[in-house]
């Protein structure tokens, strides 16, 4: 029987996830905007500053952790190095805004701030361009694309994979990290780029700039679960499963891995820069340090406690270990490593499906 | 099938070799012969698993292959099928593709089947996705992102479902299947795949007599159409299948000839017993 296109287009997500997704929708892009920009201050529904920040950096990370379990849940391919991408489309994205600071900085210059403290005297040719916002989206997208692909042909074309592809990911971002702590690199040293006041001439820190970056994070989430559902329930996500559990029969019935792996691995990428470039702009700074090995772990955390293999659970993962995140580092600042890492510990040896998997089997049970 | 239709074929990959006359498209099996392998040799820290092995298979030919533990059998499937590359040797598929140039989803491509040893299915997709993935169809990444399963599609599945017996498990996880309906899927897989050569590294391991029993009698429907090689130690399901069969010893060819011949071969028993 043929279906019409458009119903045939929408078939590969059930019909509740497509509530969800509507309720979520109204929720992010129309009720929590509209209580913060338009309630009085003191009522108890308008929402603050800090909590539209909060949800709006909740949602680059929920986006960070869908894109690594692309990667991760559906092709077996750990990546520790995620952190990476993630930077890039944030100093991508950062380089705009310094930009946008034009002679408002401390030195009253046309070039940023730390290029006038270094006694530069022009842009370094990188930073063409970079006054448009149009190049730099494109530039958000493109670069982290770009160190994706070629790292991943070769790593993928040589056959490395688990525990070496692994730390090879990892190497390479602290090699990256050490590269941008460099004053010479022209990214600022080890400061980065912060001061932001603009984008397109708007004010960032007025509460419309960050209802609208708050929306548009949580669109861009919505997008990025809608293309996994498409990815994971087409035969391409089959193939992709099929290659995580048993890489070399896939060979032999005529698959080349290596293209499959690559398109996710890039995309995973992708995603994950669109999501740095959407975060700095609302925390304000960026600087290499989010290219440190133990983001990138961290990063691997929130889709294990979320569940591997499940699109909700890298957001429901990021959600929970984020929050407990903020709430550990005021309320006992030092003993928040010391939780995390029982956390993915406890998450390995008791709950290996993460919080998802856990539903599940407490639905099961009641159903039986 | 007769020779002319197995060259209709539709054409297969780049790794052909042009051996000096005119390259037509699809598999050339004018000489009868579908697989060739001359002086393969290959070695794993000096130990010599294939020591000049040589060997034809005739199109349509069913042949069994037996040996000792450490003969080479498995090193001889890895070597047609692209996993290893011999040190030594050359290794053709019909009169024109050069397997030893070729990738592991190039062979299959070309048209050669593997079943391994231990059942290899995709334990966590259900028996019809295994099929479906299995089917072949264009396997490139871009077309994976929008192929659809069409209703031709579907009866091919429909169809060995029935044949491997597996109809009622369709939806079922791979991975709860029994071992024999596992081994059973996995030949189900090879069919999909519609090669012209299946090698079949043994396949009736672990299954009941009956299941055997319907194995030997799928597999000399299958001879004549397909080409099959099986490695088995099974002598009972030798003696069923009832083609030619190969000795290996210490990676090259004992001896060869039908299985009342050689198991009469006073070489190959001194091989079996004699030690």
């Amino acid at each position: 029987m043929r279906t019409p296109f458009t119903l045939h287009l929408l078939k590969f997500m059930p019909r509740t996830g497509w509530i969800a997704l509507a309720v979520f929708a109204a929720i992010a892009l129309a009720i929590m905007p509209a209580l913060h920009l338009f309630v009085p201050h003191d009522s108890p529904f308008y929402v603050s500053n800090y909590a539209i920040t909060l949800g709006g950096k909740l949602m680059c990370y929920a986006i960070v952790a869908v894109a690594m379990d692309l990667i991760w849940g559906y092709a077996g391919i750990l990546s520790l190095g995620h952190g990476l991408f993630f930077a890039l489309g944030g100093y991508a994205f950062g380089m705009y805004l310094m930009r946008e600071i034009g002679t408002d900085g401390s030195y009253h210059a046309t070039l940023p701030d730390f290029m006038v403290f270094l006694d530069w005297k022009a842009l370094p040719w990188y930073w063409f361009g970079t006054d448009s916002l149009i190049w730099s989206l494109l530039l958000v997208l493109a670069v982290p694309a770009l160190v994706a692909y070629v790292f991943g042909y070769f790593a993928f074309r040589s056959r490395i994979k688990g525990v070496y592809f692994s730390i090879i990911t990892q190497a390479l971002t602290f090699a990256a990290m050490l590269l941008f702590f460099r004053n010479e690199t022209g990214f600022g040293g080890n400061n980065g780029f912060t001061d932001f006041k603009r984008i397109l001439g708007f004010d960032i820190t007025s509460p419309e700039m960050r209802a609208a970056l708050f929306a548009l994070s949580a669109l861009v989430l919505m997008l990025t679960l809608v293309l996994g559902r498409y990815l994971v329930s087409s035969k391409f996500g089959r193939v992709l499963t099929a290659i995580r559990d048993a890489e070399s029969r896939v060979m032999f019935i005529g698959y080349n891995p290596l293209h499959y792996k690559l398109f996710v691995w890039t995309l995973s990428a992708m995603l994950c820069a669109v999501a740095g470039a959407l975060y700095v702009p609302q925390v304000g700074i960026i600087n290499p340090s989010e290219m440190s090995p133990a983001n990138s772990i961290e990063i691997a955390i929130w889709v294990a406690v979320g569940g591997r293999g499940t699109l909700i659970g890298p957001v429901i993962g990021a959600a929970i270990v984020n929050l407990s995140k903020s709430f550990f580092t005021v309320a006992f600042p030092d003993y928040w490593l010391f939780f995390l890492g029982a956390l993915f510990v406890g998450v390995t040896l008791w709950l290996p499906e993460g919080v998802v998997g856990l539903w599940q089997r407490v639905m099961n049970k009641r159903a039986a | 099938m007769s020779v002319e239709q197995l060259q209709s074929s539709p054409e297969w990959g780049d790794g052909a070799a042009n051996m000096g006359h005119v390259l037509q498209p699809g598999l050339d099996i004018s000489h009868k012969v579908i697989l060739y392998l001359e002086d393969i040799s290959v070695s794993f820290d000096g130990f010599k698993a294939l020591n000049k092995l040589s060997l034809a298979i005739d199109a349509g030919e069913l042949r069994c292959i037996i040996g000792p533990n450490g003969a080479g059998k498995t090193t001889m499937m890895d070597v047609i099928t692209g996993k290893t590359r011999p040190d030594a040797g050359t290794c053709f598929f019909g009169q024109t593709l050069d397997l030893t140039r070729m990738t592991e989803p190039e062979i299959a491509h070309a048209g050669i089947g593997r079943k391994f040893q231990k059942p290899t299915i995709f334990e966590r997709h259900t028996v019809f996705e295994n099929l479906e993935l299995a089917m072949k169809t264009d396997k490139r990444a871009r077309v994976s992102l929008f192929a659809r399963l069409d209703d031709a599609g579907r009866d091919k599945i429909a169809d060995t479902l029935k044949l491997i017996r597996l109809g009622a498990e369709a939806e079922r996880q791979a991975g709860l299947l029994s071992h024999g309906q596992k081994q059973w899927l996995e030949i189900g897989m090879l069919l999909m795949q519609e090669p012209q050569l299946l090698l079949l590294d043994e396949p009736v391991a672990g299954m009941t007599d009956d299941e055997t029993e319907r194995t030997g009698e799928l597999f000399k429907s299958l001879a004549g159409k397909h080409s099959l090689v099986v490695v088995e130690h099974d002598m009972a399901f030798i003696e069923q299948l009832g083609g030619q069969v190969t000795v290996l010893h210490e990676g090259a060819v004992l001896a060869e000839g039908d299985l009342a011949m050689v198991q009469a071969d006073p070489r190959v028993i001194e091989v079996y017993l004699g030690r």
